[in-house]
């Protein structure tokens, strides 16, 4: 039993099936299944940007410029499609993947060649991205009328029941998976954020490894920027305006250690269904705007204390006897 | 009426020539804008061209910064003040910045008004606004109702709970709900001006409320992510969205069907009345407390203990205007 709760993935399936229960007691249709399947599209986009932050963070780094890239590759996404509307959108997200993925090694060879802090780097970034946005738009958006409508389609095209949106988030989730456990790459990851220095002597650029951590966040969040402006048919600069901060508490709730080195996918994917829940659930069991953001915000601090109980490493005693003396 | 006309040319020439000046026989109002190359702005300049063919004696400088920054601004000005305009009609970039720059031009004889975006009370002889609080707040609840002749129930889709003017609309559309029978406000949320969080919040109405019948959103993120949400979920026809939106921001929601119709300041209205009043000014009339200036087609101004006036209500755009207003702003 013990065991059990010590287990993150179990406590939080625990936690999350509790909080469904709340809600129920107050709203009943909430957890009909095209409700929850209604949840879980809408929350495909943090699970994915989660995964791209968790590699980040397990590296014992931190990408906050994840929304900037992704508002950034959203806005080009949407003035490729009004100025092209005859590329294809499989192409468009192609570019905007690559687009992300090259504004994320920004990070990472800043991070790499320069050994600037990662909070300091993609501070600095968030706004560098933001800023092109408007020098690209100059401050106009672009609206549902100038996308065509292939482009705002595709992530609301069902397949086999759900959306295709919901699809590319368990399509993510896959990859990302085996790319942790399955590859060298995903080991290094790992390596790098338990202990840099065992790293180095086994072989691995930690540098290295921080700028592929890098490459990968930018690349979902350039798939996420397209998926954002097509469900939501609009682009403009502020575009997901502090979402960077959403996508690090899936994170922490989610039991991936800010300290690097703790974490997995599962654990990312449930910490942003978590929190999905919670934002889905808000609005229909009518609480008072004020309480609803101290309640988010509290059940952050509740994830973090429970989360940081867990990590507390005891001391080990290496001289039993001294000590009994 | 000739010989007076004539009359006057002659005393305003000389005094011009008095004065070591060059008036013409033209009146010269620049409107100043933000920034150039806005679609709003350029609207509005056609509104002042409108109002200057109208008065045949006026000649409109049309001009502002290339970036909307108050040092541009005030370059603006100063060049106009060394030009002897007779008017400058601002929509300002800096409430408080322009200031000293509008002073020297009112210590020059050159009447100052703000328009749309407006400029301390001791920099300019009034402002304009576009419209009202009780305009608006009366606006959007009409916009939901017109579409509902037996009533229904309606819910507000907010910015955030802390934002003046939206509170300020919402409780003025309170105050007069009365009017509009069978029309029940269920509910007021706030998307907080987030695409994502408006999206969701609208799912929230669709859901807690079957019978909802119309989302007002008088706010431009909310109004646009609440039709989204109404498209997404098929409710198209059940539920109508409204409240104030932009209409380039709009026309593919309108086309769509999840907007019937939405309100906004229309700015040739705004560049027409605010050139109008400008030459009422020149004309002689003061603008103080109680005044009221003439704005030609638009009727009057009545002006506020801060020498502030509302045009107009706002501007209703539906499927048969929103196309062509979407290219302008």
């Amino acid at each position: 039993m013990a065991k059990i709760l010590k287990n993150r993935e179990i406590l939080l399936v625990v936690a999350i099936a509790a909080l469904l229960m709340a809600i129920t007691l107050r709203f009943p249709g909430f957890v009909a299944p095209a409700n929850l399947a209604r949840v879980y599209n809408d929350t495909s986009i943090l699970i994915i940007l989660a995964l791209g932050q968790m590699a980040v963070i397990l590296t014992r780094c931190i990408d906050l410029s994840m929304a900037a890239n992704l508002a950034l590759c959203g806005m080009v996404a949407a003035m490729i499609n009004a100025a092209f509307p005859g590329v294809p959108i499989p192409l468009v997200i192609l570019a905007v993947v690559v687009l992300g993925a090259l504004l994320g090694s920004i990070n990472g060879l800043l991070v790499w060649k320069l050994d600037i802090p990662p909070i300091v780097v993609t501070l600095g970034t968030l706004t560098i991205y933001r800023g092109t946005i408007f020098l690209l738009s100059n401050g106009a958006w672009i609206n549902a009328h100038q996308m065509s409508d292939a482009f705002k389609a595709l992530p609301r095209a069902p397949l086999a029941g759900l959306p295709v949106l919901s699809w590319l988030s368990v399509l993510a989730i896959a990859a990302v998976y085996l790319l942790m456990t399955r590859t060298p790459v995903g080991r290094a990851f790992f390596a790098v954020g338990g202990n840099p220095h065992a790293a180095v002597y086994t072989g691995i650029d930690v540098g290295r490894t921080r700028f592929l951590a890098y490459c990968l966040s930018g690349a979902l969040a350039g798939l996420s920027g397209y998926l954002w402006v097509s469900r939501y048919a609009v682009a403009y600069v502020d575009i997901a305006a502090g979402f960077e901060l959403d996508i690090i508490a899936a994170c922490v709730i989610g039991g991936i250690s800010i300290a690097g080195g703790i974490g997995s996918v599962p654990g990312a994917v449930l910490g942003s269904l978590f929190l999905g829940v919670i934002k889905n659930a808000l609005p229909v069991v009518n609480i008072s705007p004020f309480a609803q953001l101290a309640i988010s915000g509290t059940v952050i601090i509740i994830a973090v204390a429970v989360n940081a109980r867990a990590e507390k490493r005891k001391g080990r005693v290496i001289l039993k006897k001294a000590e009994a003396v | 009426m000739k010989i007076l006309k004539a009359l006057m040319v002659t005393t305003a020439v000389s005094l011009a020539l008095m004065a070591g000046t060059a008036h013409a026989e033209n009146k010269k109002i620049a409107l100043v804008v933000k920034a150039l190359g806005i679609g709003f702005f350029e609207a509005a300049n056609k509104g002042a061209q409108e109002a200057a063919k109208e008065l045949g004696d006026v000649e409109i400088i049309y001009t502002g910064p290339t970036s909307t920054t108050a040092e541009g601004q005030i370059e603006v000005i100063n060049s106009l003040v060394a030009q002897k305009v007779d008017a400058i009609a601002i929509s300002a970039n800096d409430k408080d910045a322009l200031v000293p720059a509008l002073k020297k031009a009112m210590d020059r004889g050159i009447k100052v008004i703000s328009w749309d975006s407006g400029v301390a009370p001791e920099g300019r002889a009034m402002h304009l606004n576009p419209s009202s609080n009780p305009l608006i707040g009366n606006m959007i609840i009409k916009l939901a109702a017109d579409h509902l002749p037996e009533g229904g129930d309606v819910a507000v889709l907010s910015a955030s709970a802390t934002a003046t003017n939206q509170n300020t609309w919402i409780e003025e559309m309170k105050k007069v709900q009365g009017n509009y029978k069978g029309i029940n406000v269920v509910a007021t949320v706030y998307g907080d001006d987030l695409a994502d969080k408006s999206y969701r919040e609208t799912q929230g109405l669709i859901q807690s409320y079957p019978n909802l019948k119309a989302i007002i959103a008088p706010t431009s993120v909310g109004i646009v992510a609440a039709a989204q949400a109404v498209e997404d979920a098929g409710k198209v026809g059940q539920i109508n969205v409204t409240g104030l939106g932009l209409p380039s921001e709009m026309a593919g929601h309108v086309k769509a069907g999840s907007s019937k119709s939405f309100a906004i300041w229309n700015p040739i209205d705004l560049g027409y009345s605010a050139t109008m009043i400008a030459y009422d000014l020149i004309g002689g009339a003061e603008a103080k407390p109680g005044a009221e200036l003439k704005m030609g087609r638009m009727g009057t101004v009545k002006l506020d203990e801060n020498n502030e006036g509302a045009m107009a209500d706002p501007f209703v755009y539906d499927a048969s205007n929103v196309e062509e207003f979407a290219k302008i702003f």
